[in-house]
C-alpha cells in the first residue's frame, strides 16, 4: 500500500518546477546577478523613480546588509549574490502555447483556469489582457475615486498619497527580508478606497495582472479610508512557476476608523521556492481587518500575517491554512497585537502535512500595557496524514495587562482508520475518503473564500491528495 | 447491458481474528435477495465482528473460510478479495452501530459522492458526480419519507448527532444507496419505542422498494430486541454464541430470546458457552493490563 507513494507523488502539480519557463531572451533589460548599491540604483533609474524612492531603496539595502538571517523558523539556503533582482518584461510573446508541457496544460484544465489566464501563467504571454476583460470594472472603480493600480505606476502617478504610507506599516528595519524587499521591490498592487466607499465585489489581482505584479519582490499597499470596505484577492490558486528560488513580498495595509478590509491569498508555489513574506495591517477605531491565507507548495514558506489593533474597538481576524507535502516546510501563523483597549483578535490556523511534509504554526498574541478589556482567541488544528510527516506549534503569548481575556486551543489529529473504513464502506476509494476528510478539516476556512476560490481550493486539495494513498 | 445481479450472500466456515484473538470460530450463513434474517446473541458473541468482516474492516483478519456473492447465472464473486469500497459497489452495506463523525463534510455532499460511486461501479476518481438537481430531488424525497428535517442534509456527517440522529442517518444512507445486501448492526440501540417502530417501518419499505439490480434487498438484522423485526419478519433467526451460529429458527425464536434470554441456549450448547466464557476472560485480562 505504501510503496507507490514516491512515484505517484511526482504526478502532482508540485513537480512542475522541473520544467524550464525562462523567457530571458525576450527581456529588454536585465540587471546583472547579485545585489549591491549599483544594482539597486539601476533598478530605481530604470523605473524613473523620484529621488525619495531611490534613497529609500539604498537605505533599505544598508539595513538588509546589517541584519543577520533569522535563526528560527525553517532552514534557509539562499545565496543572495546568485539571484537576478530585476528583470524588465517585454510585451513580446516569450514562447508558444505548444511549448508548454502537457502536464501543466492538464493542471490548468482541471483547475478550470480561463484561457487568457493560462497563457499568462504558463509564461506564454507577458501581458494579461486585463483591459479587454475588466475594462468596465476599472471605469466603475475610477468613478468612485478608487485607485487600483500596480505599485510602480502609483509611485509615478500618486506619489504624495503613496509616500504618506509607504514603509510606515512595515519599515525596512522590521526584518531582513522586509529590508530586501524595500531595496529591490517591483510590482504589487496599490489600492486606495476613499471615505465611505464600499466595493461590493472582491478586487482581484487578475484585473490588472501583468508580469511585474507577480514578481519575486512584490510590494502591496492598501489604504482603506474611514468607513470604507474592500475585499482584495491576491494571486491565484494556479501553480506559479519561477526559475528564481526566492520570493519575498511585503504587504502593508492601513484600515482607518470603521473601515473594513479583507485580504485573501491562496498561494501555490513550485517546490523550489523560498516564500518569505511580511504582511501587516494597522486597524484603527472600530475597524476590521481580516487575513485569509492559504499556503500550498514552496520549499519553505515563512509567513505570519499580522494585525496591529491601534485604537479602541479595532478587530483583527486571521484564518490560515497550510498544506505541506514532501520536501516542504510551511512555517506559517499569525500575529495579533492589542495596542488599545476594547480590541479583539481571533486566529484560526489549520495545517495538513503528508508525505514527509512539515507544517508549523508560529503565532504571537501580544497585549500591550493599557489595552484593557481586550479579547483574543487562538485555535490551531493540525492534521497529519502519515507517520513520515510532522507538525509543530509555537504559540507565543505576551500579556502586559491584567484585565484581558485570552484563549488558546490546539489539536493534532491523524486520519483515523475507523473514519477511512466508514467512508470506504460507503463506496469511496481510500484516496477519495482521505480527500474528503481533509476537505472537511479545512471547510471552516474554505467557506470564507469567494465561491470560485473555494472551488479551486477544493480542486487543489484533491490534486495534492491524489496518489497520497493506495 | 447489466451484469446478472447477485442473488445470495454466502458465508462458509468463517474464522475471524482481531489482534490475534479468534472471535468468529466457523460461521456459516446464506442470505438470499428478499430475505430477512435476524442475528441475535449475547454481547461479545461476535455479531458485530461478522458485520465488520463482511464489510472488510482492515483490523478483522480472516483466518479461514469464505464470503462470496453468488449471481443468478451461478458465477461466484470472492468478496474477501475486495477492498471495502469495492464491496460497497458490489452491493453490500453495513449500518454501523457507532457511525464515525466526519467533521466539515456535509451529509448531502458525502451522500452524493457515495451514491455516484455505488451506482457507477466503474467510475474513476475525479469523474463527474451525479447531477446536483437530480440528487437533491431524490435526497429530499427520501428524507421526507423518513420524516427527516431538510436541514439535516446540510449538517456535518454524524458530527454532534444524537444517538437517534446517527441511526436515522444510517437508515437514510441505506435508502439512498439501495444495496443488494444490508447488515444492520443494532440500528435500534439507543432509540425509544416510537423511534424503533419508525425505523422498523422504514427498513421494511426500503428493503422491498427495489434494491439495485434485484427486486428486493437481503437484510441481516443484528438486534437484541424483536421490535425492529415487527415490520421485518425474519425468514430465519440465528443465535450466535461464542463465535458460532449455534441455532437457527423462525421468527418465534427471536420472540423467545427477547422474552427469556440466552439461558436455554447456553445450556443446550455447553461448548459454545465455554468459548463465550473464555473470550470474556481474555477481554477482562486485556482490560486489566
Amino acid at each position: 500500500m505504501a510503496t507507490g507513494l514516491e512515484e505517484t507523488n511526482e504526478l502532482g502539480i508540485g513537480e512542475i518546477n522541473k520544467y524550464d519557463f525562462r523567457t530571458e531572451s525576450t527581456a529588454v533589460f536585465k540587471a546583472r546577478k547579485g545585489l549591491d548599491a549599483a544594482i539597486v540604483a539601476q533598478i530605481s533609474e530604470m523605473k524613473n523613480e523620484p529621488t525619495w524612492m531611490r534613497d529609500f531603496r539604498l537605505k533599505s539595502l544598508e539595513i538588509f546588509e546589517s541584519k543577520a538571517m533569522p535563526e528560527w523558523g525553517g532552514r534557509l539556503g539562499i545565496n543572495f549574490q546568485d539571484i537576478f533582482y530585476y528583470l524588465k518584461p517585454t510585451d513580446k510573446q516569450g514562447k508558444t502555447w505548444d511549448e508548454v508541457p502537457e502536464s501543466i496544460k492538464e493542471t490548468f484544465d482541471r483547475l478550470g483556469i480561463p484561457e487568457a489566464e493560462r497563457k499568462f501563467l504558463a509564461g506564454v504571454k507577458a501581458q494579461f489582457e486585463s483591459e479587454v476583460v475588466y475594462g468596465s470594472l476599472q471605469e466603475d472603480l475610477a468613478q468612485k475615486g478608487v485607485i487600483f493600480t500596480d505599485t510602480d505606476t502609483a509611485v509615478r502617478e500618486h506619489s504624495d498619497l503613496l509616500r504618506e504610507y509607504f514603509g510606515t506599516v512595515i519599515p525596512p528595519t522590521d526584518n531582513k527580508f522586509a529590508a530586501l524587499n524595500s531595496a529591490v521591490w517591483s510590482g504589487g498592487s496599490f489600492i486606495y478606497v476613499p471615505k465611505g466607499v464600499s466595493i461590493e465585489f472582491p478586487l482581484q489581482a487578475y484585473f490588472r495582472i501583468n508580469a511585474e505584479s507577480m514578481g519575486q519582490f512584490e510590494r502591496t499597499l492598501i489604504i482603506v479610508d474611514e468607513g470604507a470596505h474592500v475585499h482584495y484577492v491576491e494571486g491565484c490558486t494556479a501553480p506559479m512557476y519561477s526559475t528564481e528560488s526566492l520570493h519575498s513580498a511585503v504587504v502593508e495595509i492601513v484600515v482607518k476608523k470603521h473601515g473594513r478590509c479583507r485580504y485573501t491569498t491562496i498561494q501555490n508555489w513550485a517546490n523550489n521556492i523560498y516564500n518569505l513574506v511580511t504582511k501587516r495591517a494597522m486597524a484603527y477605531e472600530g475597524a476590521l481587518m481580516e487575513w485569509i491565507d492559504g499556503n500550498l507548495g514552496s520549499q519553505l514558506t515563512m509567513k505570519y500575517p499580522a494585525v496591529y489593533l491601534m485604537e479602541p474597538g479595532a478587530r483583527g481576524e486571521i484564518l490560515s491554512i497550510a498544506f505541506a507535502s514532501a520536501g516542504q516546510h510551511q512555517d506559517a501563523g499569525a500575529k495579533i497585537v492589542h495596542a488599545a483597549p476594547h480590541t479583539s483578535g481571533r486566529i484560526v490556523s489549520k495545517s495538513i502535512s503528508k508525505n514527509g511534509g512539515r507544517a508549523s504554526y508560529r503565532g504571537l498574541v501580544k497585549v500591550e500595557p493599557g489595552a484593557t478589556k481586550s479579547k483574543s482567541s487562538v485555535v490551531c488544528d493540525a492534521l497529519i496524514l502519515d507517520d513520515k510527516s510532522r507538525s509543530d506549534t509555537y504559540p507565543y503569548i505576551e500579556i502586559e495587562e491584567q484585565d484581558v481575556s485570552i484563549g488558546h486551543e490546539a489539536s493534532v489529529s491523524k486520519i483515523g482508520e475507523e473514519q477511512l473504513f466508514y467512508l470506504m464502506s460507503r463506496g469511496l476509494t481510500e484516496a477519495e475518503a482521505s480527500t474528503m476528510i481533509v476537505g472537511g478539516f479545512i471547510e471552516p476556512l474554505v467557506k470564507e473564500l469567494p465561491m470560485e476560490y473555494a472551488v479551486e481550493m477544493n480542486k487543489l486539495i484533491q490534486l495534492q491528495m491524489e496518489g497520497s494513498v493506495g | 447491458m447489466t451484469a446478472p445481479a447477485a442473488e445470495r450472500l454466502v458465508i462458509k466456515g468463517l474464522h475471524v481474528a482481531v489482534e490475534g484473538q479468534e472471535i468468529l470460530k466457523g460461521v456459516d450463513l446464506s442470505i438470499g435477495c428478499g430475505e430477512v434474517h435476524a442475528l441475535m446473541g449475547p454481547n461479545g458473541s461476535g455479531k458485530s465482528t461478522l458485520g465488520y468482516a463482511i464489510m472488510g474492516h482492515p483490523s478483522y483478519e480472516i483466518t479461514a473460510g469464505s464470503i462470496e456473492l453468488v449471481k443468478s447465472d451461478g458465477t461466484r464473486i470472492d468478496v474477501l478479495a475486495m477492498e471495502p469500497d469495492e464491496r460497497a459497489r458490489a452491493g453490500i452495506f453495513l449500518a454501523f452501530q457507532r457511525p464515525m463523525a466526519i467533521p466539515g463534510v456535509r451529509v448531502a455532499d458525502f451522500l452524493r459522492h457515495c451514491v455516484t460511486n455505488v451506482r457507477n461501479p466503474d467510475r474513476k476518481e475525479g469523474e463527474e458526480l451525479m447531477p446536483m438537481r437530480e440528487f437533491r430531488n431524490e435526497l429530499k424525497a427520501k428524507m421526507a419519507e423518513l420524516s427527516m428535517d431538510p436541514d439535516f442534509a446540510r449538517r456535518y456527517v454524524n458530527d454532534g448527532f444524537s444517538g437517534g440522529e446517527m441511526k436515522r442517518a444510517e437508515i437514510l444512507q441505506l435508502a439512498m444507496l439501495k444495496p443488494t445486501f444490508a447488515i444492520l448492526d443494532e440500528t435500534d440501540s439507543g432509540l425509544d419505542a416510537d423511534a424503533v417502530r419508525l425505523a422498523s417501518e422504514s427498513i421494511a419499505r426500503i428493503g422491498s422498494g427495489g434494491a439495485q439490480g434485484s427486486s428486493e434487498m437481503g437484510i441481516l438484522i443484528i438486534t437484541h430486541h424483536e421490535q425492529l423485526l415487527e415490520h421485518n419478519v425474519p425468514l430465519k433467526t440465528h443465535v450466535m454464541l461464542g463465535g458460532r451460529i449455534v441455532e437457527s429458527g423462525g421468527p418465534e425464536l427471536a420472540a423467545e430470546l427477547h422474552k427469556k434470554g440466552y439461558e436455554r441456549i447456553r445450556a443446550a450448547y455447553p461448548e459454545a458457552a465455554a468459548a463465550e466464557k473464555a473470550m470474556e476472560d481474555t477481554r477482562a485480562d486485556l482490560a486489566a493490563t
